[in-house]
């Protein structure tokens, strides 16, 4: 160890794969059906990806989590995200695809992708 | 990248019930499953609540579960890591209420406690030195060397206050300025890891849980004395203690942490370990010094004091781990935020060991002044069975019992002494009602007489003594002449003791002779054991009118005390009785009663 930027270094490359470990108060909760309609529908993919690109983006506060069957299986993949204060997103018939911009605009920018939401895909 | 982390305790608490049979089923699951790509296992540092384990906490949600078995694990594995439903009949009953699941951090058990020297255990990996520098690992080393003088760094911890917590209480910065004053060709970094205070832990879960910061702490202090060599005195009876220590010393050499010009400096340090074959003894500075040097482990007298001659005739510093644990945190975060903490001549968090009659047994760590009812009612939960708490003992052989009516007293270093018990290494006995203090005094005393080394005699022969006369006293013989005897011969082996060991082995005698004065009246005088402890004091007998003549009493006894006919009263024939105590136990209609 020759330097404080080495151990700076060394840090921020392990911080993100600990940050799994806070406390989720106060966190941005990405919830993810997983009952079996969920993971017959392709939830994994999802939830990996998820998991992906919030590490991707080094980002904190944000935790990543599953859940059972939220009982409209035919939108499945669903995912629902939670922020501090409460308020709560519905995504269906997620794709891995579909969660990088979810992340970029939703989760760090905070404005909901609309077309995804059960809003949208209901009427 | 994992989603989840699982993390198990693997400190020795949790590994004797089994927790390394529940990380390989575990394993074996996840890898069946399929998510060996989404879910890591790690091996931790104990969580503190020993008497729940094994234990295992499941990220991001954070579930606790308690007391899981292999069984539980594929269940675990399908619905909880698979599918997301938290295995609520397996939580800690604390966590789950009406509606959901709490945080841990809300259950009275943590609560109260404030993690300071335990602020890693439980949380990293201790065998992944990236772990630990994750958590701001060494970051205090990398400051001190690089930006603090090594008059700074010692300034800093006399601000903070921090006193040793190895038993003492002397103020850990004016310890290392001592040693900084005297100039020599080599300095040495010791560390007390010979934790021999029976029921006390705490140092074996930070070596177990967080090793790197015993290593980071002696590095500071070497650079703040000007030392270049540290040694770990650690007893060989902690295994798991030795090997994870061992590996993060490897660990810390390779990334440079430990050797040469350490951040790029002039400071270079490196240290080893030392195991002890488990003498009491020691534990005692001057004894663990003369063991390190590779001598039979026995103290001789101060002055001097190893800041002057220590290890090998040089200037030597001697911490205990816990001590050393809290130096980084003290660093990074400054001396007033430790000094916020604690009483006015304690300052910072003390963790204690809790055990004995009480329901949380395990590790806490709690802000100096904490009361003793807040540590025993709430942080552990009360006494079992309903019970009466009757005292509690802290500081192990030297220490003394704190009795009811001090129950809300702040603990602190002086509090403690100013009832004539003290600190100690932490460890927190808790006894109730069926305890009986002669008993617990003389238990003390046969492991001073077993522990003392045999160099003074005050100590070798004094302390015999004094079991003996505890032992006449439990066994009903000894006159009142015999108590102000022991109570003599206690000032006298205090004040003419060489060493710790022999100058406090007295004190249990004196705060239960002082403290539960009638105890050792009732058995001196009445021959009579309060606590139906002390079995030659005791007889047991057969109340007429509850007995049914059922002889389960009489099948049960072996040594066929009892005699009777069927369907009418037996007896008890004290001659031959062995007070076992069998009969009572298995008696369905409360008939037999000791006395």
């Amino acid at each position: 160890m020759k330097s404080l930027a080495e151990l700076k270094a060394i840090k921020d490359r392990v911080k993100s794969s600990v940050n799994v470990r806070d406390d989720i108060h106060g966190s941005i909760r990405v919830v993810v059906g997983m009952a079996t309609c969920g993971i017959a529908a392709g939830a994994r993919p999802v939830l990996n990806a998820f998991t992906e690109e919030v590490a991707k983006r080094k980002l904190e506060h944000v935790a990543i989590t599953q859940t059972g069957c939220i009982g409209i299986c035919q939108y499945e993949p669903v995912v629902e995200i939670y922020t501090p204060n409460g308020e709560k997103t519905t995504y269906v018939k997620m794709t891995a695809e579909k969660v990088a911009r979810i992340v970029a605009d939703h989760i760090v920018n905070g404005n909901v992708v609309a077309e995804y939401t059960i809003g949208t895909n209901t009427k | 990248m994992y989603r989840s982390h699982v993390l198990v305790c693997g400190g020795t608490g949790c590994t004797s019930s089994g927790s390394e049979q529940i990380i390989n089923v575990l394993e074996q699951e996840i890898a069946s499953q399929g998510l060996e790509k989404e879910v890591k296992v790690i091996k931790t540092g104990c969580f503190g609540l020993c008497a729940l384990g094994p234990i295992m906490i499941v990220y991001p949600e954070g579930s606790f579960y308690s007391m899981v078995k292999t069984d539980d694990i594929p269940e675990i594995v399908s619905e909880h890591l698979l599918k997301g439903r938290i295995v609520s009949r397996l939580l800690y009953s604390e966590t789950v209420t009406e509606d959901g699941v709490k945080s841990l951090n809300e259950t009275n058990f943590y609560k109260k406690q404030l993690r300071v020297a335990l602020r890693n255990c439980g949380v990293i990996n201790p065998e992944d030195i990236d772990e630990y520098i994750a958590y701001d690992g060494y970051e205090a080393l990398g400051k001190c060397l690089t930006e603090y003088a090594p008059e700074e760094v010692i300034s800093i911890i006399k601000d903070s206050g921090l006193r040793g917590r190895g038993g003492g209480g002397f103020p850990t910065g004016i310890k290392w300025s001592l040693a900084r004053a005297n100039d020599a060709d080599q300095k040495y970094v010791c560390c007390n890891a010979d934790e021999g205070d029976p029921g006390a832990f705490m140092d074996r879960s930070v070596l177990e849980g967080d090793p790197h910061v015993l290593i980071e702490a002696m590095a500071i202090a070497g650079y703040a004395i000007g030392a270049s060599q540290g040694y770990v005195y650690v007893r060989a009876e902690y295994p798991i203690a030795v090997k994870r220590l061992q590996i993060a010393i490897d660990q810390a050499r390779e990334y440079g942490l430990l050797g040469n010009n350490i951040f790029g400096s002039d400071f270079s340090f490196d240290m080893e370990l030392r195991l002890g074959a488990g003498a009491f003894v020691c534990g005692e500075e001057t004894a663990l010094m003369t063991s390190i040097e590779g001598h039979r482990g026995e103290p001789r007298p101060r002055p001097p004091f190893p800041a002057q001659k220590g290890l090998w005739g040089k200037p030597t510093i001697l911490n205990n781990v816990e001590t050393y644990s809290n130096i980084p945190q003290i660093i990074l975060k400054g001396a007033d935020w430790f000094a916020s903490m604690g009483t006015e001549k304690s300052k910072g968090t003390k963790v204690f060991a809790l055990g004995g009659k009480i329901n949380n047994t395990g590790l806490v760590e709690v802000p100096m002044g904490t009361t003793l009812r807040e540590v025993v009612d709430e942080i552990g939960g009360g006494i079992p069975n309903g019970k009466r708490f009757k005292a509690a003992q802290t500081g192990g052989p030297s220490g003394g019992c704190i009795p009811e009516s001090h129950f809300d007293i702040p603990i602190d270093y002086d509090n403690l002494i100013s009832i004539g018990s003290m600190m100690g290494s932490g460890g927190l006995i808790v006894m109730d009602e069926d305890t009986c203090m002669v008993d617990i005094a003389k238990f003390f005393l046969e492991f001073t007489v077993d522990e003392s080394c045999g160099k003074c005699v005050p100590c070798r022969v004094g302390t015999k003594r004094m079991l003996e006369i505890l032992t006449k006293i439990t066994h009903g013989t000894a006159s009142l002449d015999d108590l102000d005897k022991l109570e003599e011969l206690c000032y006298h082996i205090k004040s003419n003791s060489l060493c710790g060991l022999g100058q406090t082995a007295p004190n249990p005698v004196l705060s239960t002779l002082h403290f539960f004065k009638d105890e050792y009246m009732a058995h001196v005088v009445d021959k009579k054991c309060p606590s139906g402890v002390c079995k030659s004091l005791l007889s047991f007998e057969i109340i007429d009118d509850k007995c049914k003549g059922c002889t389960l009493c009489a099948r049960v006894c072996p040594v066929n005390a009892i005699s009777g006919e069927v369907k009418k009263t037996h007896v008890i024939d004290k001659s031959k009785c062995i007070k076992c105590g069998a009969c009572m136990e298995k008696c369905r209609f409360d008939a037999i009663v000791k006395k």
